[in-house]
């Protein structure tokens, strides 16, 4: 049984004015960015046009806020859950993930070592990119289980505590990284970026929601309590720290759980539609900082 | 032990509540008002309508912000066909909705629409 339930399971009790309906209607723009298409046409605005108008798109719903601010998520538009999110990072959770992660990191693999394939470690940076030998694109999940194959170690569970552990202290130590995902260029890499933009507005589930209903459509509107973030920033700040999940959890985790709150079957971590997706995401959130591990509700 | 005081106790309240209908008031709109209770449970209730993830509704905690409030629906929806094709799916009449086809999409059963809309007319 889906549940509608999933729309409004993070709400937290806030001050509302009982009774009272006087509220701000935020009005559905008629012609959205990325808003699914009723008959799946050709796409045909080149990625860094995509960027420019999703932008611009959240520049006029958010007057006034960058839109690098967008790196916090929800919070950069919600002021009051903001100030009780910034009391959380005196003692962040994510921190012993992190110090485990750097362990892993330093634990030989086999006759070799992840620095071998990583050097310090702060290469997050350098993720997704489209391999254009391969004719896929390569996460840093999957770039940390090819490092342990070439040493001939098992490839980690994507599901699992340790990639996740590794990719918090990868993503802790290049913390301000600025986003800076390749143009796709070849045919290949721009079918695979073209595949996480219909991804992400195509309706699914029983509800019948496209990731760019909430996150771009939505995007600053309340679900109940809940306010919804801006899909440029989404990939900056992971893996997260869940208060929900009680766990660091990984970006694949989190289109998983979206994916289920409409109803909709979720695809496997590291599949090609959640890697291409990831493609698609990163690119448009090109120069943003990197902020991860983060904090989220 | 502790279980069967609290048994009678629903039993009693159940039939309390069974009863309560026949001797209620007439009610403002032609359905009855458990009829009414149902729909606004069934509108409220997360696993189902759920309509305040995005509608205020009166008496209705946390909504959302995203469609308009649902108020004086008799009166904007003189036709009941009308708004029950709105729940049915919305994407009838705006094919960039948000809202979910209840109806089409079976997120709602024929009587639980009938009950949502019962109880929005009465609004
Ligand atoms: C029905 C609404 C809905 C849909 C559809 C939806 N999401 Fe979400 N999403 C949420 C809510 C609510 C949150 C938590 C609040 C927030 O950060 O926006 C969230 C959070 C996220 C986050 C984490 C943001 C952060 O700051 O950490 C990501 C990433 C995300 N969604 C991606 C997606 C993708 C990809 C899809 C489509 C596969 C999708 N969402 C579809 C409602 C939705
Ligand atoms: C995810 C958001 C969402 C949910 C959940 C939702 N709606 Fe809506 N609804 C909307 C939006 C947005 C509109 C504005 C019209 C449009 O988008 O076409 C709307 C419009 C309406 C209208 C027309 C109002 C008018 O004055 O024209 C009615 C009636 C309505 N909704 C009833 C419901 C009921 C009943 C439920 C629950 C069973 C529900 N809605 C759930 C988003 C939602």
């Amino acid at each position: 049984m889906f549940t509608l339930s999933a729309l409004s399971n993070l709400s937290r009790p806030v001050s509302i004015i009982g009774g009272i309906i006087v509220f701000s209607y935020v009005a559905i723009i008629s012609a959205p960015v990325f808003a699914e298409p009723t008959t799946p046409g050709p796409i045909v605005a080149s990625p860094s046009a995509d960027r420019q108008a999703i932008r611009a798109h959240y520049e006029r719903r958010f007057p006034g806020i960058p839109v690098e601010a967008h790196k916090d998520g929800a919070y950069a538009i919600d002021k009051k859950a903001g100030e009780q999110w910034l009391e959380l990072e005196d003692f962040p959770p994510y921190e012993i993930a992190v110090d485990e992660g750097e362990d892993l990191f330093n634990t030989p693999i086999g006759d070799g070592t992840y620095s071998d394939c990583f050097g310090d470690g702060a290469v997050k940076g350098q993720y997704p990119y489209f391999d254009e030998d391969r004719s896929e694109v390569v996460t840093l999940e999957l770039a940390i289980n090819d490092c342990r194959s070439k040493f001939g170690q098992p490839t980690l569970d994507y599901k699992g505590a340790e990639i996740v552990r590794l990719s918090a202290y990868i993503a802790f130590v290049s913390r301000d990284q600025i986003i800076n995902v390749a143009e796709p260029s070849s045919q290949a890499a721009l079918l695979a970026y073209n595949d996480g933009k219909r991804f992400y507005s195509s309706r699914r589930g029983q509800l019948n929601f496209a990731c760019s209903s909430c996150h771009v459509q939505l995007a600053g509107n309340r679900l109940r309590a809940e306010k919804l973030s801006a899909s440029v920033g989404h990939v900056t700040h992971f893996p997260v720290y869940r208060l929900k999940w009680q766990d660091v959890g990984s970006l694949h985790r989190r289109f998983a759980r979206c994916n289920q709150q409409v109803g909709a079957e979720p695809f496997a971590r590291q599949s090609p539609e959640y890697r291409n997706l990831e493609y698609f995401l990163t690119y448009i959130s090109n120069g943003l900082p990197l902020n991860g591990p983060a904090i989220r509700k | 032990m502790k279980s069967r005081p609290n048994l009678l106790i629903t039993c009693v309240a159940l039939m309390a509540a069974a009863i309560t209908p026949v001797l209620g008031d007439t009610p403002k709109s032609v359905a009855a008002p458990s009829d009414l209770e149902r729909g606004k449970a069934i509108a409220f209730n997360r696993n189902k309508g759920n309509c305040l993830a995005c509608h205020a509704i009166d008496g209705g905690e946390l909504p959302g912000n995203s469609g308009p409030p649902l108020l004086q629906m008799a009166l904007r929806f003189p036709d009941r066909a009308v708004l029950r094709a709105q729940i049915w799916d919305a994407t009838v009449r705006n094919p960039n909705t948000v809202m979910p086809p209840y109806g089409k999409h079976k997120i709602l059963n024929n009587d639980e629409l009938d009950l949502v809309v019962d109880y929005l007319l009465s609004l």
